[in-house]
């Protein structure tokens, strides 16, 4: 394999790595800090997928937007509906036991499915990046790269860092750490827990769609990718360590690098790679990379 | 109305130089301990003194970083609990860990079970194992709670919640007792009864209490262990440690 | 009084499956067959998460190793001998349930979930994505095996008849199963594993054998599914038949093994109904809105699932009984 090919493969995985831990990191902190287990968090991948696909006319000849336009009206449609959603279903499963967690999104993925079914119908679509990033980048003498795909890999990244700015720099980012711990200290502290929660649930939607809307080029839109996301993202939340940031990006880069260079020297087994480092991390660390942040 | 030193002074359990090191924390600092048969050796001392992080090295939930732990003549260092507790040595903890979904006789019936588990008789029902049935009875009726053998052991009042968790350490019939705060979150009355079970038990039986009960401490122990910030800093007859001077300013805070 | 009504009620059932062939027409006998092995498929899992209280995400891949053991040690042309292709294609996925638990036995709640997962989705890209398993075409069993002249599981209504017996059989010993000294000591570790070991139990032995077991039951239903179709394809160990699985006992109630049939019933049944274009007309294509909407009230409504029904429907009309505290019956069936 020489230099160029090795740097592809290592930038697909960057990229592939970055786009898994943005939808990771949305399920880890609703299951860490909520203690919700979302099975339908895949679906919101799907639906800002098809989103970028459906909503491109809509906004075309609304506003005369393209591209950018759609993923901002994306992104604000998601904050909605993640508010709307906490409110209306999700706040009900907070008590409730983590098997009938399972079950209560299990059906959302079947309603999700269906509505989505009903609304833009079952076809696979690829969608088109915008002009401006739809260029190359030569790498070494013959191959280039995609310059789409730097687009997602620097989207992603920038939402990493932002998230870890709300976190780490901001009072609220400092309530939803306490939040995780201590509902209760937090609630007497005058600290309105349901804002909080529905505040951080809006978040994790919005992130995972957007994550999908940005994923649309690069992989196209297709009825099942919904939930083949969400199985590769709890492979990523474990090894990481559920609940933990870091340990989810951590995760998500070894995954990307696994399953895009196993595609390579092992096409045979390529599926199965990322499940027997899962096994084997879990043996070795059974609580996952990282306790929770 | 303790009794004299007994000639019987077998001892049962010794933990000696038990360390425990938490990365650069040193919770337990070579600790040695001799549980004699018959006989009430208390633990006491602040929070954080390492009492818990000793019961469960001593009991073999956590290894220790140094020392060792000997049952009955044998080093059981590397034995892990569940083999400790077929050799002999129960267990009653801080909190319930009693089946609250079952009943009080089930409850016992189970932990009884322990010493004939008989696994493999599948076609058996277990609530025809005389063994365990009449074992869980025994146990039940020392602790008090014959009269509530049916109930389910959530329903319980949680002075008869200890009771039972008390019970269930006998079913085995362990001959060392490691007491875990049984006296915690009771009453006058729940300790009278607590105290006046323990005084029936030791004569059979080496017991370790670790509690923070001062009056029943005294009242009950024949010896009296001080530990502060992992080390020991008195080990004698209560009276003695009543008037020892480290123990006063550190603990007692006379 | 109330330990009877289960009983009455489990022989109504079994009862009724033996009287079903009479009443219904091939697509009926061809409907209950697969549902009943769903049942033992399900049965499998409420030993494992009901009784001992290990959730397993992976039951999916010891039925496939069941269902493609049948099928590729049949020969080619004639009928294998049942009497050696049952035994050794439950021990088959029971061998691979033994191997996964005694890995994944080391890791505790949703890492133990995640684990079983990994290995299931193992096994299903072995025979995905290897020609040992046939690939995504799968496979066709062309002669189903025969006890002699005396079991020919070739016609329907005879599978149907040995898959009811095989229910019966498989109800029967777990019901012994959990009320023996084995069973009493899963319901311990599920309850209190703490405590279990405080008093001497070696508690991985035991969960060991329960995942043992249960994979060796859910080979037995894979087993049975691949006689049924004739066919088996790489889709019997994937992760959305793990799902379902674990959906049908959550519905039906998890403690209870008659939970698991009812599970089973169930949501064979409320596929059916959604997929009926006779009900439904043309939006029946559309059936998992209907399914996912009603999963979702089934659990608002039934918080101890469908098994909870009858106490719930008593609790509504006489008023909550005077023991707040919930008591598990020793003989759960």
């Amino acid at each position: 394999m020489d230099l160029a090919t090795f740097l592809i493969q290592c930038l697909n995985s960057l990229q592939y790595g970055l786009l898994l831990f943005l939808v990771a990191s949305g399920l880890t902190l609703i299951f860490g800090i909520m203690g919700v287990i979302n099975l339908a968090h895949g679906s919101f991948y799907m639906i800002g997928a098809y989103m970028a696909f459906a909503l491109a006319p809509a906004v075309a000849a609304t506003f005369g937007g393209g591209f950018f336009a759609v993923l901002v009206v994306g992104t604000v449609l998601a904050v909605l509906l993640g508010y709307l959603l906490e409110w209306a279903f999700f706040s009900f499963l907070y008590e409730r036991e983590h098997l009938q967690q399972v079950l209560m999104t299990y059906g959302l993925i079947l309603v999700f499915e269906e509505l989505r079914s009903l609304a833009v119908g079952d076809d696979v679509h690829g969608v088109q990046p915008p002009d401006i990033l739809a260029g190359t980048l030569p790498l070494g003498d013959v191959m280039t790269y995609p310059v789409y795909r730097l687009f997602v890999s620097g989207v992603c990244l920038l939402l990493a860092l932002g998230m870890w700015f709300v976190f780490t720099r901001t009072r609220l980012g400092m309530m939803i750490r306490a939040g995780s711990t201590n509902r209760e200290m937090v609630q007497s502290l005058g600290i309105d827990i349901k804002f909080l929660y529905r505040v951080v649930f809006a978040a994790g939607v919005a992130i995972a769609v957007l994550a999908g809307m940005v994923a649309a080029p690069v992989s196209s839109v297709y009825p099942g990718m919904g939930n083949t996301v969400l199985i590769i993202c709890f492979v990523v939340v474990v090894i990481g360590g559920i609940g933990s940031i870091r340990g989810a990006l951590l995760a998500a880069l070894l995954i990307g690098v696994v399953d895009t260079f196993g595609k390579v020297f092992v096409p045979q087994a390529a599926g199965v790679l990322v499940y027997v480092l899962m096994a084997l991390i879990l043996l070795w660390k059974p609580d996952g990379l990282f306790k929770a942040a | 109305m303790k009794p004299e030193a007994n000639g019987n002074d077998a001892v049962l359990l010794r933990g000696r130089d038990i360390t425990r090191r938490w990365g650069g924390l040193v919770a337990v600092d070579r600790v040695s301990i001799e549980l004699e048969r018959g006989s009430v050796h208390a633990v006491i001392g602040t929070n954080g003194a390492g009492k818990s992080t000793l019961i469960n090295i001593l009991s073999g939930e956590i290894p220790p970083s140094g020392g060792s732990v000997e049952l009955l003549g044998q080093d059981v260092t590397r034995w892990t609990q569940p083999r400790r507790a077929r050799a002999g040595l129960g267990r009653s903890y801080q909190r319930n860990t009693i089946y609250p979904t079952f009943t009080v006789f089930e409850n016992c019936r189970l932990a009884a079970q322990a010493r004939s588990p008989r696994p493999w008789a599948w076609w058996q029902d277990a609530q025809r194992c005389e063994a365990s049935t009449g074992a869980a009875r025994e146990a039940a009726a020392k602790a008090g709670l014959e009269t509530f053998l049916d109930r389910p052991a959530g329903a319980l009042s949680h002075g008869q919640k200890r009771q039972l968790e008390i019970a269930m350490c006998l079913a085995t019939a362990p001959e060392v007792l490691l007491l875990d705060e049984p006296l915690a979150g009771m009453g006058a009355e729940e300790t009278e009864r607590m105290l006046a079970l323990l005084e029936q038990l030791r004569p059979g039986h080496a017991i370790l209490l670790v509690e923070h009960d001062m009056d029943a401490v005294f009242r009950i122990a024949d010896r009296i262990t001080v530990m502060v910030n992992g080390c020991v800093i008195a080990s004698d007859a209560p009276e003695a440690i009543r008037t020892n001077p480290q123990v006063q300013s550190a603990y007692l805070g006379h | 009084m109330t330990m009877r009504a289960p009983l009455v009620f489990v022989l109504a059932c079994f009862g009724a499956l033996a009287a079903l062939p009479l009443l219904t027409g091939s697509y009926g006998v061809d409907l209950v067959t697969k549902i009943m092995v769903y049942a033992i498929f399900a049965l499998s899992l409420e030993l494992l998460v009901g009784a001992a209280g290990l959730v397993c995400f992976g039951q999916a891949a010891f039925f496939g190793i069941g269902a493609y053991a049948a099928v590729l040690l049949s020969p080619a042309s004639e009928a294998a001998g049942l009497w050696w292709l049952l035994p050794v294609s439950i021990v088959a996925a029971a061998l691979y349930a033994l191997a996964v638990g005694a890995l994944s036995l080391r890791t505790k709640g949703v890492y133990f979930i995640m684990v079983t997962l990994a290995f299931a989705q193992m096994a299903y890209y072995v025979v995905h994505d290897t020609p040992l398993g046939g690939g995504t075409d799968g496979i066709y069993l062309y002669v189903k095996p025969a006890l002699g002249s005396l079991i020919d599981l070739d016609g329907a209504l005879t599978l149907y008849f040995f898959t009811l017996a095989s229910l019966a059989a498989t109800f029967v010993f777990l019901a012994v199963l959990l009320r023996s000294r084995f069973g009493r000591a899963l319901a311990g570790i599920r309850v209190n594993e703490q405590r279990m070991r405080a008093t001497g139990f070696s508690t991985y032995p035991y969960k060991l054998a329960a995942f043992t077991l249960s994979g060796g039951i859910a080979g037995l239903a894979g087993f049975l599914f691949a006689l049924k179709d004739g066919f088996v394809n790489p889709e019997l160990m994937s992760w959305h038949l793990s799902g379902a699985v674990l959906i049908m006992i959550i519905l039906g109630g998890i403690g209870h093994l008659r939970g698991a049939l009812i599970g089973a019933f169930a949501f064979a049944l409320l596929q059916e109904f959604f997929k009926s274009e006779a009900i439904f007309g043309a939006f029946a294509k559309h059936w998992h809105l209907g399914l996912g909407l009603a999963i979702i009230a089934c659990v608002a409504l039934l918080p101890r699932g469908l098994v909870g029904l009858p106490a719930q429907w008593r609790e509504r009309l006489v008023g909550r009984s005077r023991s707040a505290a919930p008591q598990e019956a020793l003989n759960e069936a």
